[in-house]
This record gives structure tokens, sequence and C-alpha cells, in this order.
């Protein structure tokens, strides 16, 4: 049988975020763009937790704290700022939304 | 010792203060906040010279270190203070004349409408000056040297609405750029030589360096020096000067900043030392200018121009002194100099000021009668500059002549160049004299003359009273229209007082006598300093001493006593022959003022002529240049950065997705950077 | 060991699972369920590294608030409509979008399997998991010692959040309703209140002259706000 190591977390991790990077490529729905990158998130807060066992120090896990806090910040300000964007433009994706396009 | 620092810090202080605060403060208590910093810095200036003294000789060297200003690499340059027996002997005389400067034109300037500006400047240019005279570095003397240029330009042009005066102002600063350009470059060769612009490593590390680098340094500080202390061919901007307020003239143009030339040459005696020919390139500039300024001098009409092309032929001493090697007699010089022409400047500033800004002398006569005190101190300026013992001038200009004399070869030469400017000092000293004190009294009754006697009015404030005065100048009246706002309504161009018999010239105030006293105390007895009787007397020579690395000897026993008889001669002579000319008149005085001479020998004009007509031509050829070449370029790279621009914004999508896809190409370029360089 | 490892693999499972769904499902409704899915597996698979606080706070967090929000906002604007994931409106943002995710995973795939044997396994020495203390406890002693900085910008951080997403809710021009915050403390409020209420009081209660006057105030402005809407109204 296989021993567990924490290579197979950051596999995990490394798929996960594949996923999530590919995701934002990919959709067009701001909202699910959102999701994409929390899934990013999420595999980079995975592999922190597999380092932070492996190399025994709990920092690896007090930064996983900061990245959930951040990501809630983020996750309120972001869909501020989408429900003000739909709120003038109905049904908007994000392909719709160029202003700053030099 | 720790409080070097405060020593430019307080002027600077002031500066601040009256930056902000000054136009509140007003006339004239911001004129006392001034003076007031200055006499701080002052008596801090005694404390440390009296700390210095009693340290052992080879130790009277402190460096005070406050910050490294530009650390680059192995070039550094740190805000620090040098206080040596040169530089404690100038702060001393720096600030001591700056605050009797300082209290005088509190009275000169009053009712001017810019009264706290003036002593804004007065104080960011003592604070200049203390920063070039204790600078422990080149660039920080330069700072200085900058700063008191700066501050010399806007004190000049002080009356700025007088086109004239702006003009003086700029063709000042413009002049002293040649000369900072000079300084600028012997800064950057120090330092490709030396590896080090701080003065306590060029002393050791001077008698290393061959002397053609020696020699290209002394000529490039030396043109610094040309345009900073007035030396041909570099001298026409100081008598213009005299268009600044007459303390600024006595201050800035006789006493201080035009003495740092021969205070930077002091200063860099060690590589002077190793410099060959170029000593006597000096020596030679500044007897020539002595001669030439002083010939210039002879036939000069306004109190002031003489008084500047007389400052003009002094400095050229000094610079003579120091080009044979003769630092001690330079810096005697200097020192004595600055009191006896502050005195003398100050003096015609009561004048002026007593005339109601009258400046031309054949409009004055027999003014002993009416200021009695301005006379009596002029007089004591008279004899010392005259070179008539004992007063200072005689002292110093001696040692400097018996320097000379004793110079190699050439010194006799300039010796008797140097005996010759004695006898034309004399000669229109005297003659200025006799025209402003002496004679009929030809201000009287002149119907035409702008500015009639309405004086005094202004000098004596509301506010003075007597008791103070009594000491003094009893002969001080309070002029009874003491409401008149200024004296210096002339250079507005609406003060068209006209003559009334009933009013005569009435004295100045006493803030503007009581620096008069006291300098012509200082005019009269600063030759004490350094006699040469004994070894004990030459106190100075001792002081200097440590700081000197090669000091031509002056001669010894009966030559110097015949040196000093020459000496005493030539004053003599001068005196008698305008004596001779302008109270005997047996000869016509127009032909000694011959109009060449009252033209300045037309160089002004020369140089006027040159750089107004092909001079103009050629810069105009050289802007051409500029605009199509050097524009052109810079032009054709904002036209290639444009181009390049409008190609690189149709990156600029504005679509998140395809900034997403760029990031992730970062990503794996990034990855895969870091994936090539581990070890798999 | 065994134990582990199965966990492991069906979690793995849920979390893979789930993370495609967000990607591929084409009605957001579907993906914000299939995050749900994920982020719990993720917080199985922190538990089974014995990190139980993050466990907790990636369930109350992100399960319990960030997945709400997006609930919350999906039905508040109605984009519950599906995607066409047929069309791609830029040109070759598709492949090369799938080229670059593939070149991501093969290139942190290829570092971690070959170099599999290089996490040392050293102890920490600094902040050890001694598993004798509940990791809370660690976990709550490196913040409040070497990040209390991070820790106190983080709460800043919040903070602005907070007051950006209102700003950005509010509709442009929109007026303050005054009425919101009438003058006064809480009890001036609802004696204003009372007092519009059953007017007589103001006659029974002289002596109470100074309610009297907050009370009128709070009357006064409370028109104001009535007025200020009324006219919001007709705009």
């Amino acid at each position: 049988m296989l021993e567990l190591t924490e290579t197979w977390y950051l596999v995990l991790a490394s798929l996960v975020f594949t996923i999530g990077a590919v995701g934002l490529m990919v959709r067009r729905n701001p909202l699910v763009q959102f999701m994409c990158v929390e899934l990013m998130l999420n595999a980079v807060n995975l592999s922190f937790v597999a380092f932070a066992r492996s190399l025994d120090d709990v920092r690896g896990q007090a930064i996983v704290f900061f990245v959930l806090v951040v990501a809630a910040a983020e996750v309120v300000v972001g869909l501020g700022i989408i429900v003000a964007i739909m709120r003038r433009r109905q049904g908007a994706d994000a392909d719709d939304i160029s202003l700053m396009r030099g | 010792m720790d409080l070097i620092w405060l020593v430019p810090a307080l002027p600077l202080l002031g500066f601040l203060t009256l930056l902000v605060a000054g136009p509140r403060m007003g006339d004239p208590k911001s004129g006392w906040f001034a003076t007031g910093a200055v006499a701080a810095s002052f008596a801090v200036a005694v404390a440390l010279f009296v700390d210095l003294q009693s340290m052992p000789e080879y130790e009277r060297q402190v460096t005070q270190t406050l910050y490294t200003w530009m650390p680059s690499g192995s070039f550094e340059v740190s805000i620090g203070f040098l206080l040596d027996p040169l530089s404690s002997i100038m702060i001393l005389f720096i600030t001591g004349i700056g605050a009797l400067i300082h209290l005088y034109s509190i009275g000169y300037m009053k009712g001017d409408p810019k009264f706290s500006k003036f002593f804004l400047y007065l104080n960011l240019f003592l604070a200049s000056m203390l920063l070039l005279v204790l600078g422990d570095n080149l660039l920080l003397t330069f700072l200085g040297w900058e700063g008191v240029g700066v501050c010399s330009y806007l004190l000049i042009s002080f009356w700025h609405t007088e086109p004239a005066n702006a003009t003086a102002g700029k063709k000042a600063f413009v002049t002293n750029r040649i000369g900072d350009a000079g300084f600028m470059l012997g800064t950057f060769l120090v330092f490709v030589t030396f590896g080090s612009i701080n003065y306590a490593d060029l002393r050791p590390a001077a008698t290393g360096i061959a002397a053609v680098t020696a020699t290209a340094i002394a000529l490039l500080f030396f043109v610094g020096a040309i345009g900073k202390s007035a030396q041909i061919p570099l001298f026409t901007w100081l008598p213009d000067a005299m268009a600044g307020p007459t303390p600024v003239s006595a201050l800035i143009h006789a006493a201080t900043m035009v003495t740092a030339g021969v205070y930077l040459i002091t200063r860099l005696n060690p590589i002077m030392a190793q410099a060959g020919w170029a000593n006597d390139v000096i020596a030679w500039t500044g007897a020539v200018t002595a001669l030439v300024a002083a010939t210039i001098a002879v036939a000069q009409t306004d109190i002031k121009k003489v008084l500047a092309y007389s400052t003009v032929s002094q400095l050229g001493y000094m610079f003579m002194a120091v080009g044979t090697q003769t630092y001690v007699a330079g810096v005697f010089h200097m020192i004595t100099h600055a009191f006896f022409k502050a005195l003398l400047f100050l003096g015609a500033g009561a004048v002026i000021y007593s005339m109601a800004h009258e400046q031309d002398m054949r409009r004055y006569g027999n003014l002993r009668k009416y200021l009695p005190v301005t006379f009596v101190t002029f007089f004591v300026g008279w004899l010392a500059i005259a070179g008539v013992p004992p007063l200072s001038g005689f002292w110093s200009k001696d040692e400097i002549l018996a320097g000379v004399f004793n110079y190699g070869a050439a010194g006799p030469a300039l010796w008797v160049v140097g005996v010759l400017v004695a006898i034309l000092t004399a000669f229109y000293m005297t003659r200025q004299l006799i025209m402003v004190f002496f004679g009929t009294e030809q201000w009287r009754g002149v119907a035409p003359v702008p500015a009639g006697a309405v004086l005094g009015a202004s000098g004596a404030g509301a506010g003075d009273t007597a008791p103070e005065q009594e000491a003094e100048s009893p002969t001080v009246q309070l002029g009874e229209g003491s409401d008149e706002p200024t004296a210096h309504d002339d250079h507005t161009g609406h003060g068209d007082h006209h003559l009334m018999p009933s009013h005569e010239p009435k004295e100045a105030p006493w803030t503007m006598l009581a620096p008069l006293v006291v300098l012509a105390g200082m005019a009269a007895i600063a030759g004490l300093m350094n006699l040469p009787f004994s070894d004990q007397f030459k106190r100075l020579e001792h002081w200097l001493y440590p700081m000197i690395v090669f000091e031509n000897p002056l001669p010894e026993g009966p030559t110097l006593v015949g040196l000093a008889a020459v000496a005493i001669a030539a004053a003599v002579v001068g005196i008698w022959f305008a004596f001779f000319v302008y109270v005997k008149r047996r000869l016509d005085p127009a032909r000694i003022e011959l109009p060449i001479l009252a033209e300045g020998w037309k160089i002004d004009s020369t140089y006027a002529a040159v750089v107004g007509g092909p001079g103009e031509a050629t810069f105009q050829g050289v802007a051409d240049a500029d605009a199509r070449i050097v524009d052109g370029a810079v032009n054709a790279v904002g036209r290639g950065s444009l181009g390049l621009g409008t190609l690189l914004r149709k990156l600029q999508t504005g679509l998140v997705r395809t900034y997403a896809l760029g990031v992730a190409i970062g990503t794996v370029a990034l990855l895969a950077f870091i994936v090539t360089r581990m070890n798999l | 060991m065994r134990v582990e490892m199965f966990t492991f693999l069906v979690t793995a499972t849920i979390v893979l699972a789930g993370s495609l769904g967000v990607v591929l499902l084409r009605n957001p409704v579907h993906n914000a369920l299939s995050l749900i899915g994920t982020l719990f597996g993720v917080a199985v698979l922190f538990i089974a590294q014995e990190a139980y606080f993050l466990a907790a706070i990636q369930v109350i967090v992100y399960a319990g608030a960030i997945v709400v929000l997006f609930l919350f906002v999906i039905m508040l604007l109605g984009v519950d409509k599906s995607e066409s994931l047929r069309r791609e409106p830029i040109l070759g943002q598709r492949p090369a979008a799938i080229v670059a995710g593939v070149a991501i995973l093969g290139l942190t795939l290829t570092a971690l399997l070959s170099s599999a044997a290089r996490v040392t396994g050293e102890q920490s020495v600094l902040a050890p998991l001694d598993p004798a203390v509940p990791d809370i406890n660690r976990l709550g002693r490196v913040l409040f010692t070497e990040y209390i900085f991070a820790f106190e910008v983080t709460a800043v951080l919040l903070t602005i959040a907070v007051v950006g997403a209102v700003v950005l809710i509010r509709r442009a021009g929109d007026p303050i309703d005054l009425g919101e915050f009438p003058d006064g403390t809480m009890g001036d409020v609802l004696a204003a209140r009372a007092a519009e209420r059953n007017p007589t009081i103001d006659d029974a209660a002289d002596e109470e002259a100074g309610l009297d006057e907050t009370a009128d105030d709070a009357a006064a402005t409370d028109d104001a706000a009535a007025t200020d809407d009324a006219a919001g109204g007709e705009r």
C-alpha cells in the first residue's frame, strides 16, 4: 500500500488550482469567475496546511488564517462591484465590460 | 566644541522664523530679532574660539559631523563642520561684523516696505557664509559659496523695481557663475586625485601628488576665487553691486563674501604649496587687479563706487599675499580690511542717509560740521586704509608688502606695484575724505539736486529716545519731522524733496552710529593681532601656523624696517598729493580724473561689446544647434515612445479574461524558470 | 494509515468533482453548490492534517458566509440563467487557457513528484506542532505575537471592505435619509415617538421641558425626512 505523504495533498492542490485557473480564463459569468478564484485560494490553503504538517510549523496554518480573512474581504468588495455593475447593465458578463481598453 | 553647528544654525533659524513670521513682526521688531540671532551666533563663536585656544597647538582641529549627506560608494559627503584656527577666526569676524551691520540696517532700512525681507536675506546670507567657512569638505563649502551668491543676487537687486538694480544683480550672478564652473571642476579634479573632498584628507595626501595636477587644481579654484572675489577679469560686477542697500555693500561686498576667494586659497594651501607657477599667476593677477582698480577709483564720483573699486584693489592685495604664499599676511589683511572697509561703507551709508540718498560726492562738502560722529569714524577708517601707522591697515599692508618683496625673483617687481597701489590708495581715499567732509557746501542752494535735505527725518524714529545715544554721540539730534516715512523714497522715484536752507544734514540714529564707533575702534586697534616687532607679538601668525604648510618668511631686521619706511612714505606721498590737488588746487583735478579712468579703462564696455556682438552671434548659433540637434533628438525619442505606446496599447483590451491569461502565461514562465533551475 | 488513506481518496474525489463542477456546470446556482462541496472537502482534509481550528473556520466562513453571499447575489440579480459554454467571443482564448493550465499543472507536478524526497521533515524549533498543545492555542500564540501587526492590519482591511461595500452598493445621488440618524439618545427618540402617537403627553409633562424640546426636534427631523422622501419619490 502506498504511504500517504504530503505529496498527495500537494498534487491534489495543484489539480484544484489548475482547474480554478482554467475556469477563470474560460468562464464569462463574473460570479463564476469569483468562485474560480476561491477554488485557487483553497488549493493554496490546502498546500499550506500540508506544508505546516510536514515541516512541523504552525505558521503555515497562520498564513491560511490570513488568506481566509483576505478572501472574505475580497468577496465582499467584489460582489459589491458586481452588484453595482449589474444594476446598470442587466445580464452583463465579463466580456461586456471593457471600459479600460487602451 | 559640540556647539559648532549652532554658529550657522542660529542665523538659519532667524531666516526660517522671519520667513514665516517676518511680515507680522514688521519694522523694527524683525530687525531686532535678526540682529539677536547673529549676535547669539557671535557669542557662540567667541566661546568656540576661547575653547580652541585652550587646546594644545597641534590639536586645534575639531570636526563635528552631523550626518552623512550623500553616501555613494567610495564618495561620501557628510554635513560636517571643521573648526580650526582659520575657520574660528573667520567666524569671529563674520558674525561680529555681521551683527554690527544688522544693527546698522535697523536704522538704515527703517520704513522700507520690505524691511523684514531684507533681514531675512541678511540672515540667510550669514548662514551660508558661515557654512562656507565651517564646512569640512569642498562640497559643503560650495553649498555655502552658492548660497552667498544667491543672497548677493537677491540683495543687490533688493530694490528691483529699478531696472538698473535688477540688471546689476543679474550681472553679479552671471559673472559669479563663470567662477563657480572653475570651483566645480576643481572639486571634481580633487576627488579624482585624492579620492576624497574632505579638507582633513587633503593635507596629508597633498605632498604626494604630481606638480601638474596641483597646478591644475590651484588654477581651477583660482578661477572660482576670481569670480567671487572680483579679480581681473571678472571684477566688473562688484562696482555694479553697489546698487544694493549700503549695509549689503558693507557686509557682502566688502567685509565677508568677497573674501571667500582668499579664504579658499588659504584653506587649500597644502595644494598650493605644490602648485608651482600657479602661485605666480595668482600673485600677478592680484597685483594687476590692485593697480587697475586703484587707478579707476581715482576718477569715480560716486561715493560708493570709490569704495567698491577700493575693495577690488584691496582684494588684489590679498591675492598678492596668498599668491606669494604669505598666507598670514593675507588673512591679516582680510580681517583688518573687513573692519575698516565695513566702517567706510557704513560711514558712506550714514552720509548717503543724511543726504537723502544723494551719492554724488560733488554734491557733498563740509559735512564734518553736520555729521561729527560719522566724520570722526570715517576719518579713522581713512587713516587705516591709507596705511598710516599705528592703525590696523598699516600693519597688514606692510606685512603683505614685506612678504611680497621676499618672494623670489618676481618679488621686487610685485612689490613696486604694491607700493604704487599704496600711494594710489592713500590718494583716492584722501580725495574722497576731502570731497565729502571738507570744502564748500556744494549741496546748499543747488537747485536741481534731486534729493534735498529732508534728512535724519526718517532716521530718528518716534520710538528712539535719547539716553542710549548720548553716551556715544551727544550730537545726535532727533528730527522733528520724525513721522516722515522714509528716506528711501528716491529709489521709487517720487521723493522729490527740495533743498530748504533751514534743513541741514543731521546725524543718523544711534543704531547706525553705534556700529560705526565699534568698527572705528576695531579698525584702529586690529593691528595688535600681529605686530612684527618680536616673536611674541605675532599672535595671528602663531595662531594660524599649524594649518599652513609653507609660509613665505618675512624679511628680517633692517630690510623690514626699510620696507616699512617706504610704506609709510607711500601713504604720506599719496595723502600729500591729494591735499596738493584738492585743497591747494595747484593742479586741476581734471588732469588726474581722466575720462578713461572714470569709465574703468573701458573694460566693462568692451565686455559688453564683445559679448553683445560676436558673442551673441556665437550663442545664437549654439542655441540653434541646440534646438535642431539636441531638441531634435529629444523630440525623436518622444515620437518613438508615442509610436511604441500606440502599438502596445493594443495589448490593453480591457477584458478581464485576457489579463487573466497574461497572468497565467507569466506564471508558467516563472514555474518553468524554477523547475529548470531545480536539480531534478 | 489505511483509514487515513481511505479518507483522503474519498475526500479528494469530492474536492475534484466539486471544482470541476464549478468550472463546467452552466447554471450559477449549481456552480455555487459545487463550490460548497469542494470547500467541505478541503475542510475534511484540514482535519485529516490536524488543523481542526482552520477546518471549523473553513466551514463557517466559506461554506457558511461566502457561498451564501454568492447565492444571495445570484438570486438578487436574477443572473441564474444559464451561460452558453459553446460560444467563445475572444479569439483563441480557450485553447490558450487550456494550454496554460496544462503547462501549470505539468510544471508543478514535475516539481512535486521529482523532488518528493526534498521535504526534509526537520522539526521546527520556532513553532512546532506539538500534539500535546491544542492547535488553536498554538495558532493563537503565533497570531498574537509574531504576526500581531499583520493581524491588526487585517482588522483594518475588513473594516475598509465593509465601508467599501456600502459605498459601492449605495446608488449615486441617493439622498441620505437623515431620519435614520435622529438626534439625541435612544431614550429621547422613543419619547419623541410616544409623543407623536399621543400628543396629550405634551400637556401633562410640563416639568420635563428639556425632554419636550428634544421631542420637538426629533419630530421636526422626522418631518424633514418625510419631505425628503416625498421629493425623492417625485424624482
